[in-house]
């Protein structure tokens, strides 16, 4: 079918604008913008009107509106190559693939059969395994398809299906007709990146985005969210999204997506299965999953029943779906209907289980363990393509690259055919069609091909309104992985009526109920502690580098017992002073940074900027400044900026249970590098200078003047340093707010009764409010600060495992 | 009909005590109509698990799911069963001819438990060996039948590994034990269905016993003092599975009784998963097994629903043990 629009209309001249006038169809291949005339298809017009009618300038301006909306929500995703991985920002193509309405009318309804089928097929060899038995199916192909999950054969999935969100990956070929290249039943990514480039690029061209009637997709999304909220068995459990963690490429999309639809994030580590019920550990406790959404690998989910070298899986979750006592979905093992060898079948498939051939057909494929079909590439192997049978995914996206038939020679293709025909597929090789991208400042054609949403709600299959467009990066249509260089582009559809504004809320049933703040996993809450040590730490390293370069740049070498008596703070750290801002200053903030990035479903946008910001500068510092005041000048600039991470915490941060955890770590550190300064500092063999240095340490050299117009002495230090409550930098204070937070915490005071960690939080404050610079020497400073230790452990003990 | 009476234990000690355990245990005899069938058995379990349960796998194997309480520090496990073992004569070679062996399976549509296509794919355990394919191609060469095959194969890997309990470990790829000549049942089993594979004849991995004492006059059976190993080959429609030990160069008959089947070890290893440990473990497993007077009372044929003795905490009788953790010979 050629795209809708094609009518005749008055076509307007082109103009010279962004090489408007030089736009041509490759050879052969049809584009989505001109139709087979070269004329601009009328549902185009508005767009490059538009893009026409801007000044150079303010084109810039709009592309770079939504570079930074990307750039802003720290939108990446993860590459991988060379042994190692790297944040990549996301690689948006800013000009939107536009649809007419018929046109993807046409197309959803292609792919709702599809997933009905895929659905049948799945329910069969999980099932009664008929397609088999009566020959549809070759047998060997099914078991020898890892992802084919032999332990949940039988196992009925709770919701009455097994599949509720997928995606398509589709074409459109020579001839203009719609193919589906590749079948995502797995746990298909993209999405929320989909929300992402609508989003961005709605930024861009917001006044045309505004006038065109472009679908939306929240619709899409919250009536999947609320199909899901209403299919829990128990009202009081929560829904999850499984992840494989912060090193899986799409993690971004996972923290985007829980956050979005107020699910909680989850990896394996987090969930125990308990009495055939999933349970998350959190600082209250173990509490109820009873619906969760996989985005790993199905034989990942449990290393006991499925693949034993799983380290990201939990124990026992097939035992719970066996007991009935989860919901999982997609249902573990939807991925045996990935591999491309798979596809050899669905036509066959469709007639028999939906007595209706394909409505959209798939790229034409052979599975070469049939004699009939190694003949069949045998006699014309021309335009095949050779890759693993049971590999996911588009060919061109292969690790290994296909092997083109035609270009061997027979004998060694009847050979290699005969040798291995099983393990492989042959695909006709697919050309797509382009659509314009905007390079280096022209609209040139690129192929594309698109990534569909389906999801299974009230109503059955929705197909989401839009979607993710792939461009490649060259005219080659084997350049569209994204790993390898291509971008990404949004989807409108575009319909000649008003569409419905649709947004998130659900609709209103009875009064407003407010709803109890979700409680915390465990291992977000130990990530946002530790976040809240790592930057505290940092800070305290920051002010005692600083200290030294100032001491050196004033004193030189008389400096040295003051700048011996720092080393050894440092080395407290693991800081060896040896660069002007070492590299055990950058490891700290980077693992304050590695603890965020376990949390980003729980973190500002701003927070996280603000904090991968600081971390930035701190590495261009550090191989730039030179020791001494250079130094010290950049070290302030890096407490300045730990002070606007501190205040966006502070001034932002929703008081809930991740903020407390946060705000412990914080004051644990402090507590404990302070009382280590002044321990350091303030005894009997202290350098000369120790007692003001200690002062300019705690930050407090003002109000010491203020309070104390007599010299530094040990007795003023120690009392406006450790005694004083009204100092926010003492150790006093510390304990003060401690208290505070934990018998906020679950448990923390029962019945009038302080928990373990409140009593032992409680002794150290008393210890301190009652005590006089006389009373702590140097013998009671340390067994305080092995109390102050302790405070982790016990944390660590009561919500933290 | 040979009576067994037997006793299975699993003792572990950890240095610290433990998080909570999920673990599977694959150890219960099967029961195999008109081969094996189990007349009584129990399990005590020490100290009493939180949870447990027992399903029964893909490829048939009861399964007996434990999950163990936090901040323990010893763990032991004991099964005590009679089981009756029928000795089926190894009888007329009616195996498929290695030629039309491919066509037999092809003509197998099916994906049950005893289908050979689930058999005949590497797996992670059992990948791809060519040096493992090439011995199998000469110790086959000149069988004309299926069970000729397995038979030859078998004799040759004996002849050219030696049993040795200190050279191999439960993770050792069959590669390098075939290249070391050395390992205990699991690598004599893997080797054998890796071989037999590369020739397209169908092989499962089995668990399962051996009598520990031989019956008077015959020599005791090597790996007999804990879980066992051997292999299962499809030898075409007529014949069927056919059994055979490497270890001991034998077909697997009455000596052995079988626990269950799979694609390698892990589809039959006796236990499966981990205690959260922060840290060592050590460990025994020893089983024992004698044949026992033939009782003449009637006895229920078949499987009867387990009984997790979960109260009795009495000690057993003193035993052999031997040091290797859920260990398989």
């Amino acid at each position: 079918m050629e795209p809708a629009g094609t009518e005749t209309f008055a076509n307007p001249p082109r103009r010279a604008v962004l090489g408007m006038d030089s736009y041509a169809r490759l050879p052969g291949v049809p584009d989505e913008m001109l139709d087979p005339d070269g004329r601009i298809r009328p549902l185009w017009l508005p767009l490059l009107e538009h893009l026409q009618s801007l000044e150079p300038d303010k084109l810039i301006r709009a592309l770079g509106r939504a570079s930074q909306y990307l750039r802003d929500s720290g939108v990446f995703y993860r590459q991988y190559g060379g042994g190692t991985s790297i944040e990549r920002p996301w690689p948006l193509s800013h000009l939107p693939v536009l649809m007419s309405e018929t046109d993807w009318e046409a197309i959803s309804a292609g792919l709702i059969q599809r997933a009905e089928l895929l659905e049948m097929v799945m329910a069969d060899l999980y099932g009664p395994n008929r397609l088999v038995a009566e020959g549809h199916l070759p047998p060997s192909l099914v078991a020898g398809n890892p992802q084919w999950l032999r332990p949940v054969v039988g196992i009925p999935p709770r919701m009455g299906h097994y599949l509720h969100f997928i995606a398509f990956e589709i074409g459109r070929g020579p001839q203009g007709k719609w193919w589906v290249l590749s079948d995502r039943t797995q746990a298909p990514s993209g999405a929320g990146y989909a929300l992402e480039n609508r989003v961005a690029t709605s930024r861009a061209f917001a006044d045309l985005y505004a006038a065109q009637n472009v679908h939306r997709l929240a619709g899409f999304f919250r009536d999947f969210r609320d199909h899901l909220i209403a299919a829990r068995e128990d009202r009081d459990a929560r829904i999850a999204i499984l992840s494989p963690g912060p090193w899986n490429e799409t993690y971004f999309e996972q923290a985007w997506i829980a956050r979005y639809l107020g699910f909680l994030l989850v990896q394996g580590d987090d969930l125990v299965v308990e009495n055939d019920h999933l349970m998350v550990r959190t600082i209250s406790g173990l509490r109820p999953v009873d619906l969760l959404w996989r985005r790993m690998d199905g034989d990942y989910v449990d290393p006991l029943e499925l693949n034993p070298a799983s380290r990201i899986g939990t124990p026992g979750m097939v035992s719970a779906l066996r007991s009935g006592g989860l919901t999982m979905l997609n249902a573990l093992g939807s991925g045996a209907l990935e591999p491309r060898a798979m596809m050899a079948f669905m036509p066959k498939l469709s007639p028999v289980l939906t007595g209706q051939p394909l409505a959209m057909p798939n790229i034409a494929t052979w599975w070469l363990g049939g004699a009939d079909e190694r003949r069949e590439v045998l006699a014309r192997p021309e335009r095949m393509a050779l890759s693993r049978a049971l590999d996911m995914g588009l060919p061109f996206d292969s690790d290994a690259p296909p092997l083109l038939a035609g270009g061997m020679q027979p004998d060694a293709l009847a050979n290699l055919l005969a040798r291995a025909g099983a393990a492989l597929v042959a695909q006709e090789t697919v050309s797509l069609s382009t659509t314009p991208a905007l390079i280096d400042g022209r609209i040139v054609p690129r192929p594309f091909s698109l990534r569909v949403f389906l999801a299974r709600t009230a109503d059955g299959w929705q197909v989401m309104p839009g979607g993710f467009a792939r461009i490649g990066a060259t005219e080659d249509p084997t350049a569209l992985a994204m790993q390898r260089g291509g971008a990404a582009a949004d989807v409108w559809i575009v319909s000649e009526t008003e569409v419905p504004a649709v947004t998130m809320a659900p609709a209103h049933r009875g009064p407003y109920r407010r709803s109890a703040p979700a409680t915390l996993p465990s291992r977000a809450a130990d990530n946002l502690f530790w976040m809240g040590r790592y930057v505290e730490r940092t800070e305290q390293i920051t002010r005692i580098l600083r200290a030294r370069h100032i001491r050196e740049a004033e004193s030189g070498r008389g400096a040295e017992p003051l700048q011996l008596a720092l080393d050894a703070l440092l080395e407290d750290y693991g800081v060896t002073p040896d660069h002007p801002i070492p590299q055990g200053l950058i490891d700290t903030l980077s693992a304050a940074v590695a603890s965020a990035g376990q949390v980003r479903d729980r973190f500002s946008t701003d927070g996280w900027s603000a904090l991968a910001d600081l971390e930035k500068t701190a590495k261009l510092l550090a191989g730039r400044v030179r020791s001494g005041d250079d130094a010290a000048r950049g070290l302030s600039a890096i407490l300045r900026k730990l002070a606007g991470f501190s205040g966006l915490v502070h001034e932002n941060m929703y008081r809930v249970e991740g903020w407390r955890f946060l705000t412990l770590g914080r004051l644990h550190e402090r507590a404990l590098g302070t009382t280590a300064s002044v321990a350091a500092l303030t005894g009997p063999d202290a350098p000369h200078g120790g007692l003001d240095l200690c002062v300019e340490l705690g930050d407090s050299v003002m109000i010491h003047r203020q309070r104390f117009a007599i010299a530094t002495t040990r007795e003023t230090v120690i009392d406006l340093l450790l005694l004083d409550p009204m100092n926010p930098r003492s150790l006093r204070y510390q304990l003060d707010q401690m208290f505070g937070q934990v018998t906020e915490l679950p448990g923390g005071v029962m019945h009038g009764e302080y928990s373990a960690l409140a009593r032992a939080v409680l002794r150290c404050r008393t210890e301190i409010a009652t005590g006089s610079p006389e009373t702590l020497d140097s013998l009671q400073l340390s067994a305080l600060t092995e109390n102050i230790s302790a405070l982790s452990e016990l944390l660590t003990e009561g919500y933290l495992r | 009909m040979t009576a067994y009476r037997m006793q299975i234990a699993f003792r572990y000690d950890f240095e610290r005590p433990t998080g909570a355990g999920r673990q599977l245990f694959r150890i219960l005899p099967a029961t195999i109509p008109g081969t094996q069938s189990v007349q009584s058995a129990s399990i005590r379990i020490d100290p009493d698990p939180v949870e447990t349960r027992e399903f029964v796998d893909f490829f048939g194997t009861r399964v007996i799911e434990l999950v163990m309480p936090a901040g323990i520090s010893d763990l032991e496990l004991i099964l005590e069963a009679d089981v009756q073992r029928l000795a089926h004569g190894i009888g007329l070679d009616i195996s498929a001819p290695l030629k039309r062996l491919a066509t037999e399976i092809a003509g197998h549509r099916g994906l049950d438990a005893r289908s050979p296509h689930h058999f005949l794919a590497a797996t992670p355990r059992i990948p791809t060996t060519p040096e493992i394919a090439d011995f199998a191609a000469k110790a086959s060469h000149g069988a004309a039948t299926a069970r000729e095959a397995l038979e030859r194969i078998g004799l040759a890997l004996h002849r050219e590994m030696t049993f040795d309990a200190k050279a191999t470990d439960v993770n050792t790829p069959p590669e390098e034990a075939f290249r070391l000549g050395r390992g205990v049942c699991q690598d004599f089993a893997q080797i054998m269905v890796s071989g037999l594979r590369s020739l397209g004849i169908p092989a499962a991995y089995v668990g399962g016993y051996l009598r520990t004492l031989p019956p008077p006059g015959q020599p005791r059976l090597v790996g007999a003092d804990a879980s066992h190993a051997w292999v299962r080959a499809w030898c075409g429609a007529d014949a069927g599975w056919i059994d055979y030990d490497p270890t001991n160069a034998c077909f697997a008959l009455g000596d052995h009784i079988d626990i269950g089947f799979g694609r390698d070890y892990d589809d039959v290893a006796p236990v499966t998963g981990m205690m959260r440990l922060d840290g060592g473990q050590t460990g025994t497993h020893s089983v024992d097994i004698e044949e026992a007077p033939l009782q003449v009372q009637s006895q229920t044929p078949s499987w009867m629903p387990l009984a997790l003795d979960l109260g009795a905490k009495a000690r057993a009788r003193s035993r052999r043990e031997t040091e290797s953790v859920a260990g398989s010979e």
